[in-house]
């Protein structure tokens, strides 16, 4: 049999359900490799090992008297460290949060654990999810799995990572700008941001409301696919959820290209792109030629506006949204204070990061009396101009083609001195939080320093299966990134 | 006094009333006052990291039965907003708010002044959450509690219509009035579901020109309403009289020395940083729905007063006082259906039931059947009894709801209407009581009185006044 730690998600339920396994023995499996690879990868700020033995066990235990379960159940999952679980120490990857154990689940971990999923630990990640590297941790560096001396991206660094390093078979992320796909292509994985309001937010600590989303990190598409069913679904809970029939995400997956229209925006391979990034989207187009697919050259001419109209909603929201955390109910408190303006001052000056404490000025600032009009409006005009510009292309495509991020992954320390030329490296994945559409972020190649590189499909809301269904031909024809030994990869991709 | 009658006051009020739905307005805890601290919240309203709100649907149809009843217009489509700022207890750092397209606008309510009737505008009416209440207690500090956060609260906005502290009364009156007649709010202004914050300038009389004002925030009671309004009036016109500015402040009304104080200026005041809540779909309304909340308002008290006078032939004063509190106008209509006397029902509630009531009928029910005021209205309007029997009555009734019609049986409080009996207690009481006709030969009517009392007395309270008045007059004139 195959090493447990090379098993997808799908083959692993098979297994599980035949009683080939069972969920202790994997989920023993996943937590030895915690313990071997953990202390040089960073993926988890903590690490449930007990608990995790038990609540497989009970799924055992289950199956043993006959119940019938569901896919995931007595499958480990990894969960990024700003999706609330009760009892469980929930950071944010902050000094803030540092011993914040919540008293509630949030609503896709009740699904998960209604489900039968086994926790294995809580992911590291950049604080508060602002940033694209997983270097402003308060806990810790998380390293690229395959390539060591480089960043597994951000701010789902931590997510990316456990399941690129077989520490997770699979993990839940959250994207606000492109934190689950530009680490899924950092680190060779598939992950999906899907449509705004389709997974429920209840229980994930906010970093921007309009934009998060919580999203399944995966070794392929299809147990991508799978994931997502189990987590999609309206919530009382979020006003912002979406009521509607969402249908099976893996229904479509075989239906293969031929015939379909995949719009390549110009703009996407622009100034600023590097060119093994560039070759390497363009090859999958080829590849989706090949496949009987067309491809028709589209545009999304605002494109240049959607970065700075996210950083100023962005950080707009984050003003507000991180504002509850000051040293008064939960948290951290500062030791001296002598008044309550001090304790605020205090608390949130020694809680919060760098990174933090600058986009909660940027965002303070966007809403001021007398700058709101010329920043946060004008934002909010920009947002509906990215949405019209992606509804006019899907008119003309089933999807987009495009690359995740400009570059493949940086060594660690290379972009942590400048923060605009980290927010450059959004410019890619942003437009599609702004329009609250889903994109699925799959590799498509390595580059010379064997660094994965990735490309999202981009489709309108809640065209999910659909995408789906391209990225799995795509993994079809030129196999699963993930599972291909070393070596293998250049010759495949 | 010389300077006040140089200036004008301009004001303008912001009430925030509570609504009582059973839930809070964006979580299901409940909302029952006066419970143990901190028993009454969940993640949501204590702002706990992840939590998100959801709009009680409730406090929407309550907002537009209250704008509906100030005469507003009802907005298709509001959002709500976050009203930025840090305290205690405020546990998300922000209030969700509405900013710049509220629920109602462009109402207004009527009050009778000394001029007559006089129209105060409503700028607005927006729907919001409460914050929690800090306990200060000297030996743990100061401690917060959370019960009240997220409490729904509509925020009233007057135009700055306003010219006299009767009027601000006036108005607070009338419009707490027209809220508890819809049901929406309990408006206890002594547990805070009926708070004011009053808006304050003056100007030069025959200035168009608005004056700097103040605010001073949560005032709770008529009185300090009054206080508050004429303290700061005077305090505005000494300053200008001085040569000197008035400086855009909110100042503390303290209900102790009836004096305000400054508590922050403009040059500190927040900037709220107001913008749209992303957790939070705009608030659509449909027409019909709007027409269906319209529907279930009640008939409200200017509808009533004009009822009143026309089918009752009360005066409008006695009508305005049958209707400023919905139970008493309520309980009136039970009590002039069951009679033939309204009238005489209408004044024995004003002149005696209300001063055995307590002074704030919204506390208490009325303990006594409507129909045994109505029984007591028909005796004394058939002459079954009379008018004094009437008033005991109704104050033993107080003590004990019985029937009047058998106590007045049993009792054998019937009024006596029988001229030769009476005209027997008259000739005794004229012939006992030789001091009082002597001073009414002298000229002293009023002496006729004292006899008159003297009869009385003779039948047990019981005589027809008016029979005896005439045997009386009679009787002196034959002398």
């Amino acid at each position: 049999m195959k090493d447990i730690l090379k098993l997808t998600v799908t083959e692993l339920s098979l297994k599980l359900a035949k009683r080939e396994l069972s969920s202790k023995e994997v989920t023993e499996a996943y937590l030895r490799q915690i313990a071997d690879r953990d202390e040089r990868i960073g993926a988890y700020i903590t690490v449930c090992d007990g608990e995790a033995i038990d609540s497989a066990e009970r799924v055992d235990a289950k199956r043993a008297e006959g119940d019938k379960l569901s896919p995931l159940a007595g499958i480990p999952v990894g969960i990024k460290d700003n999706i609330c679980t009760r009892g469980l120490r929930t950071t944010c990857a902050s000094r803030m949060l540092k011993a914040f154990v919540p008293p509630y689940d949030a609503t896709v971990v009740e699904r998960l654990h209604a489900l039968g999923t086994v926790t294995l630990g809580k992911l590291n990640m950049d604080e508060f999810a602002m940033g694209s590297t997983t270097e402003s941790s308060y806990f810790k560096k998380t390293r690229n799995p395959r390539s060591i001396e480089y960043v597994p991206g951000g701010s789902s660094g931590g997510s990316a990572a456990a399941v690129a390093a077989d520490e997770a078979p699979f993990s839940l992320g959250s994207d606000t700008g492109g934190s689950i796909r530009q680490p899924a292509s950092f680190c060779g994985v598939v992950g999906m941001k899907p449509t705004y309001g389709s997974v429920s937010r209840y229980g994930l600590i906010a970093f921007a409301s309009s934009l998060d989303q919580i999203g399944p990190m995966t070794k392929n598409v299809c147990d991508n696919a799978l994931v997502l069913n189990a987590i999609t679904g309206h919530d009382r809970r979020d006003a912002t959820s979406v009521s509607r029939e969402y249908g099976d995400f893996t229904e479509e997956l075989a239906l293969g290209v031929k015939g379909m229209k995949l719009g390549l925006p110009d703009e996407f391979f622009g100034e600023g792109i590097n060119g093994e990034v560039k070759e390497a989207v363009l090859g999958a187009a080829k590849v989706y030629e090949r496949m009987g697919a067309e491809i028709v050259p589209v545009s999304i001419k605002m494109l240049d506006y959607a970065l700075p109209a996210y950083y100023v909603i962005s950080s707009a929201e984050a003003s507000s949204n991180l504002a509850r955390f000051d040293g008064v109910r939960y948290g951290y408190r500062s030791e001296s204070y002598s008044d309550i303006t001090e304790l605020y001052k205090n608390s949130r000056s020694e809680g919060f990061g760098t990174e933090v404490k600058r986009r909660i000025m940027l965002g303070t600032f966007a809403l001021s009396s007398g700058y709101y009009d010329a920043y946060y409006k004008k934002a909010l005009q920009v947002r509906t101009l990215v949405m019209n510009d992606f509804a006019r292309v899907f008119e003309r495509c089933d999807c987009i083609l495009a690359p995740v991020s400009p570059t493949t992954a940086y060594k660690l320390g290379e972009k942590s001195a400048s923060p605009l030329e980290m927010y450059m490296g959004d410019i890619y994945t942003v437009p599609v939080n702004i329009a609250g559409i889903p994109s699925l972020s799959l590799p498509c190649g390595t580059d010379k320093k064997g660094l994965p590189i990735g490309m999202q499909l981009i489709g309108k809301a809640f065209s999910e299966a659909t995408l789906y269904r391209v990225g799995n031909a795509y993994e079809t024809e030129c196999g699963v990134y993930h599972l291909l030994r070393e070596g293998e990869q250049y010759e495949a991709y | 006094m010389k300077l006040i009658k140089d200036y004008e006051l301009v004001c303008g009020l912001e009430v925030h009333v509570e609504l009582a739905t059973s839930t809070k307005i964006f979580c299901s805890c409940p909302t029952t006052f006066g419970a143990e601290p901190n028993t009454q919240c969940c993640p949501v309203c204590t702002g706990m990291p992840g939590a998100l709100p959801v709009l009680n649907r409730q406090v929407v149809d309550y907002a537009v039965m209250a704008g509906l009843a100030t005469n507003c217009r009802i907005a298709g489509y509001s959002k709500q907003d976050r009203k930025n700022y840090f305290y205690p207890d405020l546990p998300k750092a922000y209030q969700i708010s509405q900013y710049d397209l509220p629920l109602c606008e462009g109402g207004y309510l009527e009050i009778e002044t000394e001029e007559g009737k006089k129209r105060i505008g409503i700028t607005r009416i927006h729907i919001e959450e409460d914050a929690g209440k800090l306990i200060h207690d000297v030996r743990y500090g100061t401690m917060i509690d959370c019960n009240r956060c997220g409490v729904p609260l509509i925020e009233i906005v007057s135009e700055p219509d306003i010219r006299s502290a009767e009027e601000a009364v006036a108005y607070v009156k009338k419009l707490r009035a027209v809220i508890m007649y819809t049901g929406v709010s309990d408006c206890r202004m002594n547990e805070g579901s009926l708070r004011c914050d009053v808006n304050l300038s003056v100007r030069k009389k025959g200035s168009e020109k608005f004056g700097t004002r103040t605010e001073m925030k949560n005032i709770n009671s008529f009185t300090f309403i009054r206080e508050a309004i004429e303290y700061e009036y005077k305090r505005q016109v000494e300053i200008l009289e001085a040569g000197g500015a008035v400086v855009q402040e909110t100042r503390r009304y303290d209900s102790e020395t009836g004096e305000t104080y400054s508590m922050r200026t403009k040059e500190n005041a927040n900037d709220y940083r107001y913008f749209p809540d992303p957790d939070l779909p705009p608030v659509i309304l449909t027409d019909k729905e709007v027409d269906a909340l319209g529907k279930a308002i009640p008939r409200l008290p200017d509808e009533r007063k004009a009822y009143y006078t026309e089918k009752y032939g009360l005066s409008e004063y006695d009508a305005e006082l049958l209707t400023e509190n919905k139970r008493a106008a309520d309980y009136f209509e039970s009590v002039a259906e069951a009679t033939d006397y309204p009238k005489l029902a209408a004044n024995m509630m004003i002149s005696e039931l209300f001063a055995l009531l307590p002074p704030d009928l919204d506390e208490v029910s009325i303990p006594i059947e409507p129909i045994h005021i109505a029984a007591l209205a028909t005796m004394a309007g058939e002459g079954t009894i009379n008018s004094s029997v009437a008033k005991k009555l109704l104050r033993r009734i107080y003590e004990t709801d019985s029937d009047p019609v058998k106590m007045v049986e049993q009792e054998g409080l019937a009024q006596i209407n029988d001229a030769v009996l009476l005209k027997k207690y008259v000739d005794e009481a004229v012939a006992a009581d030789t001091k009082s006709v002597t001073a009414y030969k002298a000229g002293n009517t009023k002496a006729a009185k004292a006899i008159m009392g003297k009869v009385m007395a003779m039948t047990g309270g019981r005589g027809n006044p008016a029979v005896i008045n005439e045997l009386l007059e009679a009787a002196l004139l034959k002398l």
